[in-house]
């Protein structure tokens, strides 16, 4: 026999399965909200797009060579997922340099400094959203109103999300029934007709990509139901003990960024623990404070900091929330 | 809704190649050379030397204790020597190796093809001829039948299974078995029954193989208290854990055998060896296997003779492709990977599959993305990312506290990665270094 052959323990085959199939994934889950984004947003969503994802590829790349001094992985697409998530994650309307901040941000502290993909404990994009809220606050909340390629970049017309309406207006002691008047309809908020983050309006669309990921076993069900199941029941039982205080648990799931963060960030697989039953305790986490900060804390919206609070905690539950074990008694 | 395992579980590629190939009989070669050890358990003891005449069938190497098993001549001729050689391990066996002339076979053995239903031997008597016959179990583990028809005092068995899933992708010996000698394997169940006293049996079939079901459903109804229960395709279904989950719905606990839920399994080729012991006195000195891959010229299913070279079976099927890459004894998930054709083939020998370069190399490692993949298809509710860093880490005591014992080795955590990381050769080495610490305690 003059044929070499390799010898390796087994497995011999691979599911053929790669990082890239799922980093491309979920970016392909993204596009319908993107879409979405550049209908409702016309040309300051592309802007604020392209300068995301191009600076988050350019500081991965900087990093990687000149500080790390490694080969630069930016093909495994991970970096395009914290740029595109970066940019549905602000105003369509934030100025180019308050956009390159956020990248050097997401990029730089929030994944490069722990060791790139696979290390970081917080969600980079998110990471980088939060300075920018916190940094600029004025900015980051002066939300451009979805009107099609009339939406312009510069100068464009702003106005409040439905969660700062409410919020400010139960402030001042209106009753929730008369503020509903100046909602959006929740048809209306399904399919995006608020202001808000360029990439967490469209609520159909992001239940578009959900659907996606689900049936591609990109993702499983947990995080995603645990997180909106949460919403949902606590914010019902808040509505129905007083329903003049608390705004409706279809409100909640429909407006702000609850959809876009259950789905794509609260998701990410770095950041969210390993097993299912890890993933549900985190998901009941992420809703649990994202109504608490919504009702009850200072910012209108809370899931930015629902899931950076909860990644915090992904450690913890790896170590001590443990699969169901084969054979195990049943207690 | 179709039955399965309770946890985890992968579906690859079937690829059974040789599905439709008929059992053929593989021409008996010039020699044979005969591992004393080819099971699990004590070597056997050769009790045949240089020169020595042998007929098929006659004993050669004698089981050396109660895990341990008979060996048989497969061939008729004179013995050349007992010598160490290379077997499937790569590692150097002793072996009796035999010079074929002609095919004599024991008088005892009975060579008519009529089927047999009258099972006239008692419960005691079936047992010891098992054993005499050196039956181990036929899916590859090779762990000695009379052993488990033992049943230890205070436990009871309830129910037989036969494996008769064959979840390794590409592995259609067992599916042969069926459709062509499915009478035998069914008179070879109700042995096994009467051996352990139980008046159920459960044939565990996958629904890849619907033939096999309709072939072995139709004929049940002629054998009382056997069931055939179709399941879902889903491996590592033929792991003896998952079969009787998938059955019966019960765990075994961890570190138990079958026996303390209840069950025993068989697989499907052992209990048409039974079935020749015991109503043909037949030892077991021949078996099926399947060689298969996608470049072969004629992916097929044989019947061979104990101590047959691979090389016959793969000439057989039409030779060596030019692009082979790996020659895997066994299934693509488990089986062991060859260093040469000059070895022989044995008892656990289910098949051999010779996959094509490109499909043979492994791909770049890339880091964890903790996408929880692995935890998710463990049948045995495992976390392997972090077995596979403990192991790296050598933190032997963790290990064995996250339960790496559990591991039954399917490799559906490696198959999955999506970073390509070789979760699994970690897990093994962590595995061997656990067993040793934990049997030094004792």
């Amino acid at each position: 026999m003059n044929t070499k052959v390799l010898v390796a323990p087994s497995p011999h085959v691979h599911s053929g399965d790669s990082i890239q199939k799922n980093m491309y994934g979920v970016v392909f889950a993204m596009l319908p909200a993107l879409v979405f984004s550049f209908v409702y947003f016309g040309m300051g969503a592309i802007i604020v797009t392209l300068t995301a994802v191009a600076s988050c590829y350019l500081f991965e790349f900087l990093i990687s060579k000149y500080l790390l001094k490694k080969v630069p992985t930016i093909t495994d697409g991970s970096a395009l997922i914290t740029g595109i998530l970066l940019a549905f994650n602000v105003p369509a309307n934030l100025p180019i340099w308050i956009i390159l901040i956020g990248a050097l941000v997401a990029i730089g502290i929030g994944k490069m400094t722990f060791g790139g993909l696979g290390n970081n404990v917080f969600n980079p994009a998110l990471v980088g959203r939060v300075f920018l809220l916190i940094s600029f606050p004025v900015q980051m909340t002066s939300w451009p109103k979805p009107l099609g390629f009339d939406t312009a970049y510069f100068d464009a017309q702003t106005g409040a999300t439905p969660l700062a309406l409410i919020k400010e207006g139960l402030k001042k002691g209106e009753p929730l029934s008369q503020l509903m008047h100046d909602v959006p309809s929740n048809m209306d908020l399904l399919m995006g007709n608020m202001g808000g983050s360029m990439g967490e309006v469209a609520g159909i669309a992001l239940l578009l990509g959900l659907a996606y990921m689900l049936f591609k076993k990109i993702i499983s069900w947990h995080i995603p139901v645990a997180v909106l199941g949460t919403v949902a029941v606590f914010s019902g039982i808040l509505h129905m003990s007083n329903p003049e205080a608390y705004a409706g648990p279809l409100f909640h799931l429909l407006t702000g960024g609850l959809l876009l963060g259950a789905i794509f960030m609260a998701t990410d697989y770095v950041t969210s623990p390993m097993s299912n039953k890890g993933m549900i305790i985190y998901g009941i986490g992420i809703g649990l404070l994202t109504v608490i900060i919504r009702v009850f804390g200072a910012y209108p919206e809370g899931v930015s900091f629902a899931i950076l609070i909860m990644n915090a905690f992904v450690p913890l539950i790896n170590v001590y929330v443990k699969p169901k074990r084969f054979g195990e008694k049943r207690k | 809704m179709l039955k399965t395992f309770s946890l985890g579980g992968i579906h690859p590629a079937e690829n059974k190649l040789s599905a439709s190939s008929a059992i053929q009989v593989l021409p008996i070669p010039e020699t044979v050379s005969i591992p004393i050890s080819q099971h699990i358990g004590a070597p056997a003891t050769p009790i045949v030397k240089k020169n020595d005449e042998v007929k098929v069938g006659q004993l050669i190497a004698k089981s050396s204790g109660f895990v341990s098993a008979n060996i048989h001549s497969s061939v008729s001729g004179t013995v050349f020597k007992v010598d160490e050689i290379m077997d499937a391990s790569g590692f150097r066996k002793t072996s009796i190796i035999i010079k074929v002339d002609g095919d004599k076979w024991m008088e005892t053995i009975d060579r008519s093809e009529d089927l047999v239903k009258e099972i006239s031997a008692s419960k005691e008597e079936i047992i010891k001829k098992i054993a005499e016959a050196g039956i181990v179990g036929l899916g590859g583990a090779t762990f000695p039948a009379h052993v488990k028809l033992s049943v230890p005092p205070g436990k009871t068995a309830e129910v037989l299974i036969i494996n008769a899933v064959e979840c390794e992708p590409y592995l259609t010996s067992d599916h042969r078995v069926m459709l062509e000698k499915g009478d035998e394997v069914l008179v070879g169940t109700q042995i096994l029954m009467k051996a352990l006293g139980v008046d159920r049996a459960i044939v565990g079939i996958e629904n890849n193989k619907p033939d096999a079901i309709a072939h072995l459903t139709k004929l049940a109804v002629n054998y009382q208290g056997i069931e055939i229960c179709p399941l879902k395709t889903q491996y590592p279904q033929g792991g003896e854990k998952q079969l009787i989950s998938a059955i019966i719905k019960r765990e075994i606990p961890s570190g138990a055998l079958p026996i303390e839920v209840g069950a025993v399994v068989q697989n499907v080729g052992s209990a048409l060896a039974v079935y020749e012991a015991i109503q043909k006195n037949k030892p077991l000195f021949e078996r099926v296997a399947t060689i298969t891959g996608k470049s072969l010229k004629n992916p097929s299913n044989w019947r061979f003779r104990i101590g047959t070279p691979v090389k016959d079976l793969i000439d057989a099927a039409g030779g060596l492709p030019e692009d082979t890459g790996k020659i895997i004894g066994g299934g693509p998930m488990m089986g062991k990977a060859l260093t040469t054709v000059d070895v022989p083939l044995t008892k656990g020998s289910s098949g051999l599959l010779l996959l094509p370069r490109e499909e043979a190399a492994r791909k770049e490692s890339k880091p964890c993305i903790r996408c929880g993949k692995c935890v998710s298809v463990c049948p045995m509710g495992l976390e392997p990312f972090l077995l596979m860093v403990l192991a790296d880490k050598k933190e032997y005591d963790r290990l064995e506290s996250d339960a790496v014992m559990d591991c039954i080795e399917c490799g559906s955590c490696s198959f999955t990665c999506p970073a390509n990381r070789p979760l699994l050769d970690y897990i093994r080495l962590g595995k061997g270094k656990v067993g040793q610490i934990m049997r030094s305690r004792k």
